[in-house]
Formats: C-alpha cells, sequence, structure tokens
C-alpha cells in the first residue's frame, strides 16, 4: 500500500470512528447506567432498531429531525420501562427477559416502518471539524454530528454523576448491595426501574442517529448487533461511562475498516472485514471477562457475569 | 430434620407412594397450564393491537388455523417448517438445564448447513452415492455445529464469557463467515441471481417420509427429542447436568466434571442446530445461500422456553410455531398486514411467557400440603 492509500485509509478510520461510534456510545452509556443500578438490559439491540424507525418516522411526518430524535428516545423509554418492569416481578430472569425485548423491539419496527421504507425523511445536519485544512477528503471524513458530542458529553455528565451526586451514589450502591440500599431506605425496584427506563431513552437516541445521520435512511438491515456490541463493550469499559465512550469511538474504527480498504479499491474479503467488529468483540470479551481488574470493578448484584 | 433417622411407618410409605404421583401430576399441571395461560393472554393482546389497527382478529386466527393447519397442504407445510424449529429449540433446551442461555443456535444451523453443502461438492463431482454423501454431509453439519456451540460452552466455563452474548455474536460471525465465502471463492458462477454455493442435484437430495410431503427432518427431530428427554431424565449423565444446572457449586464440590459437562451440553446442542442446516440444505433450499438465514434460530428460543426446555414438549410446541411461521404468507396477503406480523406475535408471546414466570407456585390448586421439600 503507497503511503497516499495509507493516509486515505487512515482519515477513512478516524472519521468511520467519528461517524460510526455514536450509536455504540449511546448504548453503552445506557446500558453502562442500567447495568449500574444491577440489572442487565440484553434487549438494547431491539431498542436501538426501535428508536432508529420511530425517529425516521417521526422526522418523515414531521419534518424535523431532531423532533425525530427526541421521540426516538422516548421508544426506547417505553421499551426500558417495560423491561425494568417485568424484572422487577419474582423469579423473572432479567438475561431472558432482554432476549425477549430484543425481538419484540425488533417485530414492533418492522411491523410499523414497513410504510417507511421508501419515503424520504429529512435528516440530521452535521458540520467539518477538518474544513480549515482546505483538504476536501480530510473536510468530508472529518464531518461530525452534534449527537456524537452529546454522547460525549453525556459520557461525562455521567461519570461525573455518579462519583459526586446523591442519585450517583444511590444508583451505585443498588448495583453493589441491594440489602444495604434497602437498609438506607431506597426502593431497589423503583431505583433500577428508573436506571433501565433512562437506559432505553439512550439506546433509543442511538438508533435515531442509526436512520437519521449515518447511514440515514430506514430499513430492516440497518442495526445488525450494533446494541448487542454495545451491551458486551460496557464488561469491556469496565462500567465506566468515559471508558464507554472511548471503546465506542474503537468500535467505530473497526467498524470502518471494511468500508475504509473499499474506498482504496480492496473490495477482496469484504464481508471477513464486515465481521471485524463482531470478531473484535469476542476477542474483547474474551479478554476482560475473566481480568481481575473486571472482577474488581463489577457492579455486585449484576447477574451477567456470574 | 430431626426425625430422619426414625423408620418411617409402612402406610406412611405407601401414602407416600400415592402422595409422589399426585405431587408431579399437580405440578405437570402447572407446567402446563401456565405457559398456556401465557399463549391466550399474548393471542388476547395481539388481538387488540389488531383491533386499534382496525384488523379482524377473528380473520387472523382463522387464516393462522387455515394456512398452518387447516389443508393437507398447509398440515404438511407446518411439520415441515416445524423440523428446524424442533432441532434449534434443543440447541436451547439443552444448554438451558445445565443454566446456560445460549441463543446462538442461527449461527450453527447456518454454519452448519454451509458447510454441508461444501463438502459435498467434491462428493456430487466425484458421483459418490447418494446416501454416503447425505451421511458424510450430516455429519460435517453436526460437526460444525458442535464446535460452534461447543466453543461457546468453552469461553462461557474456561473465561467466564457470558454466553448469551457470545452466542448471539458468534451468530453474526457465523453468517459473515458464510457470505464471505458464497459471495467469493465459493460462489455458483452459473447461477446469477443470488450468491449461492453449487447446488447439490435432484438425486442427492433428502426424500420425503412415505405417503407424505414432508422430509425426513422431522422425524429426525422428533427422534432426537425422544432421545435427549431420555438422556436427560433416565441417565446418570442427565441427572449430573441437572445437578450442575441447579447448583454449580454443589456439583463442583460433588466432584462432578461441571466444566466438561458444560461444553458436552453445548456440542450436542450444537450439533441439533447444525443437522437443522443440513435439512434446510439437502431437503430444501439444495444449496447454501442467504436463505438459510431464515430467523429458525430465533423463534427456537421461543420454543425452548415456551416448552420449559422439555424435549419432549418441544415437539407440539414447534409445530405450532411452525403453523404461525407458515400461515404468515396468507396472513400477508389477505389482510394486508406487514410480514413482520409473525415476529411481533412472538415478541409478544416471549414476553407474556416471562412474565408469567412469576405465576409459579401462587395458585393452591396446584400445591400439595408438605410437597414444599420433595420435588
Amino acid at each position: 500500500m503507497s503511503g497516499g492509500a495509507t493516509f486515505i485509509v487512515l482519515v477513512a478510520l478516524i472519521g468511520g470512528a467519528l461517524r460510526v461510534s455514536t450509536p455504540f456510545m449511546f448504548v453503552a452509556l445506557g446500558e453502562c447506567l442500567t447495568e449500574k443500578s444491577g440489572r442487565v438490559n440484553l434487549g438494547l439491540e431491539g431498542t436501538l432498531v426501535l428508536g432508529a424507525m420511530t425517529g425516521y418516522a417521526i422526522s418523515y411526518h414531521s419534518g424535523s429531525p431532531w423532533l425525530g430524535v427526541l421521540a426516538a428516545g422516548c421508544a426506547g423509554s417505553v421499551l426500558g420501562a417495560m423491561h425494568g418492569y417485568i424484572c422487577k416481578l419474582p423469579r423473572v430472569n432479567d438475561i431472558a427477559v432482554g432476549i425477549a425485548m430484543m425481538l419484540f423491539g425488533t417485530g414492533i419496527a418492522f411491523f410499523f416502518g414497513k410504510p417507511y421504507i421508501q419515503p424520504s425523511a429529512p435528516r440530521l445536519g452535521s458540520f467539518s471539524l477538518g474544513a480549515w485544512t482546505g483538504n476536501q477528503e480530510i473536510a468530508t471524513a472529518l464531518q461530525i454530528n452534534p449527537l456524537l458530542l452529546v454522547g460525549i458529553a453525556v459520557g461525562l455528565a455521567m461519570a461525573w454523576a455518579f462519583s459526586n451526586t446523591k442519585w450517583g451514589l444511590i444508583v451505585r450502591m443498588t448495583g453493589d448491595s441491594a440489602p444495604s440500599a434497602k437498609a438506607m431506605g431506597v426502593s431497589v425496584d423503583l431505583v433500577r426501574f428508573l436506571a433501565t427506563t433512562v437506559g432505553g431513552f439512550l439506546a433509543g437516541i442511538g438508533g435515531a442517529f442509526l436512520s437519521l445521520y449515518y447511514p440515514g435512511s430506514w430499513n430492516q438491515g440497518l442495526s445488525s448487533g450494533q446494541g448487542l456490541m454495545a451491551v458486551a463493550l460496557v464488561i469491556f469499559a469496565r462500567w465506566s461511562p468515559v471508558r464507554c465512550v472511548l471503546a465506542a469511538l474503537l468500535f467505530g474504527a473497526a467498524g470502518a475498516i471494511g468500508p475504509a480498504l473499499q474506498s482504496v479499491g480492496i473490495t477482496q474479503g469484504y464481508y471477513f472485514f464486515n465481521a471485524a467488529p463482531y470478531i473484535l468483540t469476542l476477542f474483547i470479551m474474551i479478554a476482560s471477562a475473566g481480568s481481575a481488574r473486571a472482577a474488581r470493578d463489577v457492579p455486585g448484584e449484576l447477574s451477567i457475569t456470574k | 430434620m430431626a426425625d430422619i433417622a426414625q423408620p418411617l411407618p409402612s402406610t406412611a410409605v405407601a401414602a407416600n407412594h400415592w402422595g409422589d404421583l399426585s405431587v408431579r401430576l399437580r405440578r405437570g399441571a402447572e407446567y402446563v397450564a401456565i405457559p398456556l395461560f401465557a399463549l391466550a393472554i399474548s393471542g388476547f393482546l395481539f388481538s387488540l393491537l389488531l383491533l386499534a389497527l382496525g384488523k379482524s382478529p377473528i380473520e387472523f386466527f382463522q387464516l393462522v388455523e387455515r394456512g398452518g393447519f387447516g389443508t393437507a397442504f398447509s398440515l404438511q407445510n407446518t411439520l415441515q417448517r416445524s423440523s428446524p424449529l424442533i432441532l434449534t429449540a434443543l440447541c436451547v433446551a439443552l444448554p438451558a438445564r445445565i443454566g446456560l442461555v445460549v441463543i446462538g443456535g442461527e449461527g450453527a444451523l447456518v454454519l452448519g448447513g454451509f458447510a454441508g453443502a461444501v463438502v459435498a461438492i467434491p462428493l456430487v463431482v466425484g458421483k459418490v452415492s447418494p446416501l454416503l454423501t447425505l451421511c458424510i454431509m450430516a455429519a460435517t453439519s453436526m460437526l460444525i455445529g458442535a464446535i460452534w456451540i461447543g466453543i461457546v460452552g468453552y469461553l462461557r466455563y474456561a473465561r467466564g464469557v457470558n454466553e448469551t452474548i457470545s452466542s448471539l455474536l458468534m451468530t453474526y460471525i457465523g453468517i459473515a463467515i458464510m457470505n464471505f465465502f458464497v459471495e467469493g471463492s465459493l460462489r455458483d458462477l452459473t447461477n446469477p441471481n443470488k450468491p449461492s454455493t453449487m447446488p447439490i442435484g435432484d438425486t442427492y437430495m433428502v426424500g420425503h417420509i412415505p405417503g407424505t410431503d414432508v422430509h425426513w427432518g422431522l422425524a429426525a427431530g422428533i427422534v432426537l427429542s425422544i432421545v435427549l428427554y431420555i438422556l436427560l431424565s433416565r441417565t446418570t449423565f442427565g441427572f449430573a447436568v441437572r445437578v450442575s444446572g441447579g447448583n454449580p457449586r454443589a456439583a463442583l464440590a460433588q466432584g462432578l466434571p461441571v466444566g466438561q459437562l458444560i461444553v458436552i451440553c453445548c456440542a450436542i446442542a450444537g450439533a441439533c442446530a447444525g443437522l437443522a442446516g443440513f435439512f434446510e440444505v439437502a431437503a430444501i433450499q439444495g444449496r447454501a445461500n442467504a436463505s438459510l438465514a431464515a430467523g429458525y434460530g430465533y423463534t427456537g428460543i421461543l420454543v425452548a422456553f415456551l416448552a420449559r426446555h422439555n424435549p419432549l414438549a418441544i415437539v407440539p410446541v414447534a409445530i405450532l410455531f411452525g403453523g404461525i411461521v407458515a400461515s404468515g404468507g396468507l396472513i400477508e396477503r389477505r389482510m394486508g398486514l406487514p410480514d413482520a406480523t409473525v415476529l411481533v406475535l412472538q415478541g409478544l408471546t416471549f414476553v407474556v411467557l416471562l412474565m408469567s414466570e412469576t405465576l409459579y407456585g401462587r395458585f393452591k390448586i396446584f400445591q400439595v400440603r408438605g410437597a414444599a421439600d420433595r420435588t
């Protein structure tokens, strides 16, 4: 590969990281909040798809993509609230409910989303971080969407809130030891319900990014496991919102390998590079699951690592 | 217990015998009644959804009846579709008995079917006898499926990797591997429509069960369900599996090889899903292509949960859902509903079913006095 081609691939990778990472980021932050409270929501893949559909549909009808983003968040929080409510019933397994919500969310999205596959809805705008270079390629590659900045801000705010606010302390305590939360007079079910609902809201916004910015259309193959990978990513990020943001950027870059190589004419193994994010996730899970540091940082009430 | 050393009066022993039967019957009734109740509730909720959309629920259920079970043709179509559902449900049920939630049956089906189709190419070209070819194909499919899900079990035991997430990731990887070869080096260039492997040809296809239009996959599924039921409930291996699933620490303390059991369970499970892939290739498609990933693996998850991971119960549940899947096309055409309708019904059923878990032990009619510590 010549120097010029390497440069193009690198720029494409960075651009990809900036573009592709946003849905990962929102879903991972939502899951991080939910898991911090001691519950697992594996259904965020379904939430992501439903958010994508709702965002697109509302943007199409109202003409305002930002209204679509808000609606996507609300749809996500409805699914999150459902999950939160069902899991608080006795003898109900949150992992299994997550699988059911994944199928349910996807089904509902495909069911109501069919009329919106054809029409074109107004998308979210973007601005370029690379315009000052005067290089057209860099300027296009470094287009970023305001939602990326929102995601980073949410990550930082969550990290701050977990360590500095009463609410953050309550969520962490509920996640680490339900009995001590009860002893403090905190309703464990309520905290987890709210954490799952807000987590769903964030995942829904991640979905709106998929349909309203990149790839920027609604179809049934829109999300292929991003929501699931983001859930795995939270374990890798060891339940830290800041590390969730960084891990999402890394995943965005991994997801951009295939298209980046394609842009310089390397089309062989396109499907293999499509599989790259999944394989990377699996290896990251293998590497991080058994580690001592993960064992130290894991919320004590979590069923996913037991 | 204080009185454990005292001999029981003989009358009490006799009563105990009948008592056990009554406990078992009542418990069994609970395990049938609550899932049926959940099915009824989800049917009701789904009807409300249809009413809200201005469609007739009665028409919907009539179409399911007609498209899935009403005529000889539709019934055979249903049975044909229930075969992969039985096999992929077994792929969920077996690991579930040892305490693992494995949802990667779709990947094992796709990759197993693909491996079967690939191994058939030289055999078909070399004009090896069809029976031998099919046996080799089936063995390859099962082996690949076993390895695929076996890896999930191994990672779970050896590295503590969450099996639910890893098995679903493996599904995406499996489908990507198949696409990689089917669109690349193994593509049949004479078929311009859809990227596929070389067809195995009509003489090499799996036949139908005599007197029906249903391929042998259904028989294989039913036989495997019975075999696995016996394996789980009547053998030392099955006992060890159930102990490990119930309490892994106790099992380890007893010296049971929990890790081995987990990997073996996952491998058998994967072999079942791989076999489903073999039948999809050798009895339906005749080649491997993207149609293998038709979602049977996901419906199989629901089937296994509805059957409470009991291999015998999987068969009727799989036939019910085979019928619902089979009537999807008819519903789509007649009622103008999107093709995801069946998906919504399945998701709704799954959610309601899991909610119904909370009902166990709440109804007096299923409880027997003093039976709490007997199972």
